[in-house]
C-alpha cells in the first residue's frame, strides 16, 4: 500500500486541515460569547463535545495517526471510524445548528430555518437517504477499486474522507434527535434503518475481511476488519442507547395517565 | 406498546416483546462473550462461509445489539407504570433467547455455514448438538411457563 503512497505529498492537505480546525475551535466559543449576551449562557459542557469533537476528526487528517492511517489498513480504519462515527456523535452533542441560529441575525436566521426546512435538506436528513450515503459510500470505497485509486491522487483523498465525515454526521442526525431538526421521523422508522445500518456494516466489514482491498497485505485487512466490526458496534451502541433513552423520555407518562389506563384496561 | 388495552390487562404484550427483545440480545451477547472472544471456538470468518450467511449473520446480530437495549428500556417503561409482569416478563426471555439460538445454530451455522460450532475436532455432531437441544430446551421451558403466567394471570 504505501507504494502507491510515496507519489502523494500530503502536506498542503495537513495545512488546510489545520487551518480549519484552528477556525473551527475559535469560532464556536466566539459565537457562544456573542450570542450569550442576549440569550441565556451557552452549557459548559457543550464547549467540551465541540472541542472533543473536532480534535478527534483533525486526527485522523494530520498528525501521527494520518501517518499511521497513510501506512496501514488498520490504522486507516481506525481514522475511519473516529472520523465518520465518533467525532459526529460528539459533535451533535455541542448542538452547532443551534448555536449558529442563535448568534446570527434575526433575518439570517430566518433564511437558516428556511434552508432546513426545504426538501433538499429534509429528503438528505431523512434516516432512510442519510443511511444509504453513509453506508453506500463505504461499499463504494472499500468494494470497488476506489480505496486504491483514492491513494493515487491528494484531491480524491480529500473528497473521500470529506464525504465519509458529512455522511456520518448526516447519519448521526438523521437517527438522534440533539440539535435542531425540521422534521421528526417515528422512533419505530429511525430504529428500523439504525438496525439495517448496523447489520450493513457489518456485513461490509466482513466483506473486507473475507477479501480486502487490493495492495492490502492479508493481516492487515483482517485486523482492518475486525476493528471495523467492533468499533463500529461501540459508536451503534451509544447511538442505539440515546434513541432508546429518547423514546423513554418521549413516553413517559404523565401524573395520573397510569390510573386512568387501568380503569379502562 | 401500542396495544396496551389488550385482553390482559395493560403492557400485557409490553411484557412479552420486552422480555423476547432482551432474551434475544442476551443470547447473543453469550454467543459473542463466550464463543467468539473467551472460548474462541468460533471463528469471525472462515472460507466456506457463504455470502447469505454473511448477509443474515450481520443483520440478525446487528439486530440483538438493539433488542438487549431496547428490550431493557421496555422493561423500565413497565416498571415506571406499574405493568410488570415478571413470570410472563421472565419466560419471554426464555422463548427470545431459545429461538436465537435455535436460529442461529440450525440456520446460520448449519444452512448458511457462518461458522461451526468449534473447530479443529473430530467429531463436529455432538456440538451441533448440543447448541440445538441447548436452543429448544430454552424454548420449550419458555412456552411452557408462559402458557402458565398466561393462566395464572387469568385467574
Amino acid at each position: 500500500m504505501h507504494v502507491h503512497m510515496g507519489t502523494v505529498d500530503f502536506t498542503s492537505l495537513e495545512a488546510l486541515v489545520l487551518i480549519l480546525v484552528l477556525s473551527a475551535l475559535l469560532l464556536y466559543p466566539v459565537a457562544a460569547f456573542i450570542s450569550g449576551r442576549k440569550h441565556k449562557k451557552w452549557p459548559k459542557f457543550r464547549y467540551l463535545f465541540w472541542f472533543l469533537g473536532i480534535i478527534v476528526a483533525a486526527a485522523t487528517l494530520t498528525g501521527p495517526l494520518a501517518h499511521m492511517a497513510h501506512e496501514s489498513f488498520t490504522g486507516h480504519m481506525i481514522g475511519h471510524l473516529l472520523l465518520g462515527m465518533l467525532a459526529p456523535l460528539l459533535l451533535v452533542f455541542s448542538k452547532p445548528v443551534t448555536l449558529l441560529m442563535r448568534t446570527i441575525s434575526v433575518p439570517a436566521a430566518r433564511n437558516l430555518s428556511r434552508l432546513l426546512k426545504s426538501r433538499y435538506v429534509q429528503f438528505i436528513t431523512n434516516p432512510l437517504v442519510a443511511a444509504i450515503l453513509n453506508i453506500g459510500g463505504l461499499y463504494i470505497l472499500y468494494m470497488t477499486g476506489l480505496f486504491t485509486l483514492m491513494h493515487s491522487a491528494l484531491w480524491l483523498y480529500a473528497l473521500v474522507h470529506i464525504h465519509v465525515f458529512l455522511a456520518g454526521y448526516l447519519f448521526t442526525i438523521s437517527i438522534v434527535y440533539i440539535d435542531l431538526t425540521s422534521r421528526r421521523h417515528s422512533f419505530l422508522y429511525r430504529a428500523v434503518i439504525l438496525v439495517l445500518a448496523l447489520g450493513f456494516h457489518k456485513i461490509l466489514s466482513k466483506l473486507i475481511y473475507a477479501s480486502p482491498p487490493e495492495d492490502v497485505i492479508r493481516q492487515d485487512g483482517e485486523t482492518g476488519a475486525m476493528v471495523m466490526y467492533y468499533g463500529g458496534d461501540i459508536v451503534d451502541l451509544a447511538l442505539i442507547i440515546i434513541l432508546c433513552y429518547q423514546w423513554y423520555r418521549r413516553t413517559a407518562p404523565r401524573e395520573g395517565k397510569v390510573m386512568r389506563e387501568d380503569v379502562q384496561g | 406498546m401500542a396495544d396496551r388495552h389488550a385482553s390482559n390487562g395493560p403492557g400485557a404484550s409490553t411484557n412479552t416483546w420486552s422480555g423476547v427483545f432482551f432474551g434475544v440480545g442476551l443470547m447473543a451477547l453469550i454467543d459473542e462473550i463466550i464463543f467468539h472472544q473467551l472460548l474462541q471456538w468460533h471463528h469471525f470468518y472462515d472460507h466456506s462461509t457463504t455470502q447469505v450467511g454473511i448477509f443474515s449473520d450481520g443483520l440478525l446480530n446487528a439486530f440483538a445489539l438493539f433488542a438487549i437495549v431496547a428490550g431493557l428500556f421496555m422493561f423500565a417503561d413497565l416498571r415506571r407504570r406499574y405493568t410488570l409482569r415478571l413470570r410472563r416478563f421472565i419466560s419471554s426471555v426464555l422463548i427470545g433467547a431459545g429461538s436465537f439460538q435455535l436460529a442461529d445454530g440450525v440456520v446460520n451455522h448449519k444452512l448458511l455455514r457462518v461458522h461451526q460450532v468449534r473447530y479443529g475436532v473430530d467429531d463436529i455432531w455432538p456440538y451441533d448438538l448440543g447448541w440445538t437441544v441447548t436452543g429448544v430446551i430454552l424454548l420449550v421451558c419458555g412456552i411452557i411457563l408462559f402458557a402458565r403466567s398466561n393462566r395464572r394471570e387469568g385467574e
